[in-house]
């Protein structure tokens, strides 16, 4: 499927459909959630703060799946040199900068009524920062080359690199004492968390996840017409 | 709905969910339009003048 889609014009095609197709399912699955998770009964200790979690997990769900995605498509511009995959790794920064500031920021949100803190340096805490930082960088690194090809290529490494924080903020809560509740969904004995708050927060991380599939497909899509539109610049300039 | 002592905290995370979907819907579909027109105007201004007695 990647080697089919690593060509422009069935990118092009496959996205025509692709992106509206990944929004549509995107509404499908917030609107329900987001109703089940404002009506849900306040938690027995938390209160409604609860309601919190329904955009501050997928936010930080969907922020590392935001730098998986980079970092693997960083991987394919940099040891195959696929021009496509390097467009999808500049079009899949800024939407994983912006899950990262919303899970930072609704985290912050819940844990001031919850810790009494808004902020602490706690390691999950610190390695979503982390995580944040990494995406500006490497928007920051990406425009400081003029030679868009060796800034793409630095770019990729940092996003390798960078890779190594994705195991840290999960097991973050495992390795270290943290304020931040441990893992309560994928948990080798299942969820432990009530179905009357795991249906929509489930409904919320696949609306979120698909959000971001249609905004990061559509966002490649600008990013290949401004490929284009450099090229057929140059040849206007040329003749 | 949250009306009590947390609704400080649960509606501004909502308000700043909602500002970031749309700012993220907004900047991409503003971007890919731009670029999209861009070409078209590229495509238009380089593409070869017909000859002299081409039939259109």
């Amino acid at each position: 499927m990647f080697t089919a889609l690593a060509n422009p014009h069935r990118f092009m095609a496959f996205s025509r459909w692709a992106a509206p197709l990944c929004a549509l399912a995107a509404i499908a699955l917030i609107a329900p959630g987001l109703w089940l998770g404002l009506t849900a009964p306040p938690d027995y200790q938390q209160g409604t703060t609860v309601r919190i979690m329904f955009i501050h997990v997928p936010a930080a769900i969907t922020a590392e799946w935001a730098y998986a995605c980079l970092g693997g498509a960083s991987f394919f511009a940099l040891v195959f040199r696929h021009a496509l995959a390097d467009a999808a790794a500049r079009a899949a920064a800024p939407l994983g900068a912006a899950f990262t500031l919303l899970a930072l920021v609704t985290g912050s949100l819940w844990g001031r009524p919850m810790w009494g803190t808004w902020w602490v340096w706690d390691a999950r805490l610190t390695s979503v920062l982390v995580l944040f930082l990494l995406f500006l960088g490497y928007m920051a690194l990406r425009s400081a080359i003029d030679d868009e090809t060796k800034a793409g290529r630095a770019a990729a490494i940092l996003a390798l690199v960078g890779l190594v924080n994705l195991p840290i903020i999960k097991f973050s809560v495992d390795w270290w004492n943290s304020l931040h509740q441990g893992e309560s969904i994928f948990t080798p004995g299942g969820p432990k968390i009530a179905p009357v708050f795991l249906i929509p927060l489930a409904l919320m991380i696949l609306g979120y996840l698909a959000a971001f599939g249609a905004l990061w497909i559509e966002r490649t899509r600008g990013e290949v017409w401004r490929r284009r539109a450099q090229s057929l610049a140059v040849q206007a300039a040329g003749r | 709905m949250p009306h009590d002592k947390y609704a400080l905290f649960v509606w501004p995370a909502y308000a700043l969910t909602a500002i970031a979907f749309a700012w993220m819907v907004v900047d991409t579909l503003v971007r890919v339009r731009a670029w999209r027109r861009r070409v078209d105007q590229l495509e238009a201004a380089t593409k070869p003048a017909p000859e002299p007695g081409a039939r259109p």
